[in-house]
């Protein structure tokens, strides 16, 4: 069953064009890479799915509904969720205040505070401490729990692992491991290649705001995706290139 | 000299209330209402005009005038504020400095030059007075309006902290997109914040008219005491306004004992001293606020 469809849609940042055209679907219980370098389009592809982007044009569908024109605190209401790049918590509350903001769209579900600490127990004793003093590890764990709080039917991760050690960034993933298996869609910006071929189902790589690969990860391979994230196979697409004259 | 903090303490309770409104809308929106003196004294009158035509007493006036202040700071946050943010920082600020003009003259304009005040319509409340322990006398109106100041202060307070709305409104003042993206709708929660800001003035615009007298232009001078009581008292935190309500009102005391002419002078040097302390020894948060209401910070 298709959760979420995305048709022609078009994201500009003034006359650069960051997502071009980009049409895809996402299942309902899918686990999504987004894979490409930096620039490609994908946290733009998120943040315009989240509502916190206008696209120029095209439609996003959620649920058979065209949600396009909602705002962001809508979309949250409707279901979809963004873990930002950078965390973006509020440094000024606690780490209980935080989770508690993502609990006030009253959605309805399985998620409380104390579930949340269940599968972040590193947080329990940081509960009333200000966001602004936790470290990345722990702000990453807050970030997500005040996410599921919201108890979204799809949750967008933008670059969980940015800024984090690869130690911590083991944690957190493990931590998702749980909520990975519990059925929620998900569609998660991730650098690390390997990780995201070990947590998701299907890859989507993006290259200068389109799509250029989308297959399951078991159609797919390291080397498909390595070679989509740098562009290597010319000749499918035409508006590559420009601008290089002379350079060789 | 106990009589004389003593009066000081219930008349920094006045400024407390005063500032109670400004405060807020400075903590929680990060604007500085300069039209409210005006509404303060907007206040008055609608309370004057009710006691005067229909002998209402204040007390029940306020029933009717603090949630139309409300409304009216849901509207001022839709209508005015929120448009004007898109120009900047600064603009806001200058869209309330041009409210408070227009509302200034249209009571002028309305009420006259006289001078009104709410004692005819409270009764012995007017005069009446407490006697504490070594023969000192505070006014009553005095002392209901320093427990009108800590209920007020203290109950936003706990609005801000305990409630889902409260804390909506804290993420909302914090960071909007964000707040967006967690489910909140920030409009939604800067009005809210706007109309409880705006609402209790109305419980100040009460204690303005029932201590003293005003008059159409009298919102000028309410706002510097406001404003001063909330820059003493950390610029944001509302029970510093209590704190800083309280010593500018000693301030102008200590300034009077020294010279006949020192009541106001006092007052100034205090907000002044306090404000280079801040920069001194507080500078990482006081004057990234200062330059974040300047526009000069993001």
């Amino acid at each position: 069953m298709t959760l979420l469809s995305i048709e022609n849609l078009d994201v500009r940042y003034g006359q650069f064009k960051a997502v071009r055209s980009v049409s895809l679907k996402v299942g309902a219980g899918e686990v999504v890479a987004m894979i490409g370098a930096n620039g490609a389009g994908k946290t733009t592809l998120l943040r315009t799915l989240a509502g916190a982007i206008r696209p120029a044009s095209g439609r996003i569908l959620f649920k058979d509904k065209d949600v396009t024109a909602l705002s962001a605190h809508e979309r949250v209401k409707s279901g979809m969720v963004l873990v930002p790049e950078g965390r973006r918590l509020f440094a000024r509350m606690t780490v209980e205040e935080n989770l508690q903001l993502g609990g006030l769209v009253k959605r309805g579900g399985d998620w409380s505070v104390d579930r949340i600490f269940s599968i972040f127990p590193n947080l329990v004793k940081r509960r009333h401490a200000k966001t602004g003093t936790l470290s990345g590890g722990e702000q990453q764990a807050t970030a997500i729990g005040r996410a599921l709080m919201t108890n979204p039917d799809v949750i967008f991760f933008d670059e969980i692992s940015l800024g984090l050690s690869p130690l911590v960034v083991d944690q957190v993933y493990a931590s998702l491991a749980e909520l990975l298996k519990s059925g929620v869609t998900v569609v998660l910006v991730e650098q690390d290649l390997k990780r995201a071929m070990a947590v998701a189902g299907r890859a989507i790589c993006m290259l200068e705001g389109q799509v250029v690969l989308d297959r399951t990860m078991a159609e797919t391979s390291r080397d498909e995706i390595t070679e989509a994230y740098f562009g290597l196979k010319r000749g499918q697409r035409n508006d590559h290139g420009h601008g290089m004259g002379g350079a060789h | 000299m106990l009589n004389q903090i003593a009066q000081a303490i219930v008349l920094g309770g006045y400024y407390a209330l005063i500032a109670c409104g400004l405060s807020f809308m400075l903590s929680v929106m990060r604007v500085i209402n300069l039209a409210h003196g005006s509404l303060l004294v907007l206040g008055g009158y609608f309370l004057w005009y009710l006691g005067e035509n229909y002998q209402v007493s204040p007390f029940v006036g306020l029933l009717a005038l603090v949630p139309l202040l409300a409304l009216a700071g849901w509207a001022l946050q839709r209508f005015l504020l929120e448009r004007s943010a898109r120009g900047g920082e600064l603009l806001p600020i200058l869209t309330t400095f041009g409210l408070s003009i227009v509302l200034d003259n249209l009571l002028f304009e309305q009420f006259g030059a006289d001078t009104r005040s709410l004692a005819p319509y409270i009764g012995d409340l007017a005069w009446d007075s407490f006697e504490l322990p070594g023969g000192i006398f505070v006014g009553q109106i005095g002392v209901l309006t320093l427990v009108a100041a800590i209920v007020l202060l203290g109950g936003l307070q706990l609005f801000l902290s305990r409630t889902g709305t409260g804390k909506a409104i804290r993420a909302t003042a914090e960071d909007p997109d964000t707040a967006g993206i967690v489910g909140i709708d920030a409009r939604k929660a800067s009005a809210i914040a706007s109309a409880i800001a705006v609402g209790s003035i109305g419980v100040a615009s009460a204690a303005l008219g029932m201590r003293a007298t005003f008059d159409a232009y009298a919102g000028g001078a309410q706002l510097l005491f406001a404003f001063e009581a909330t820059i003493i008292g950390g610029a944001g935190s509302l029970w510093g306004t209590l704190i800083g309500g309280i010593v500018l009102a000693l301030a102008q005391t200590a300034g009077a004992a020294i010279h006949p002419q020192g009541f106001l002078i006092g007052g100034h040097l205090a907000f002044i001293l306090v404000l280079f302390a801040r920069f001194l020894f507080l500078p990482g948060e006081f004057t990234y606020r200062l330059r974040r209401i300047a526009g000069l910070a993001k």
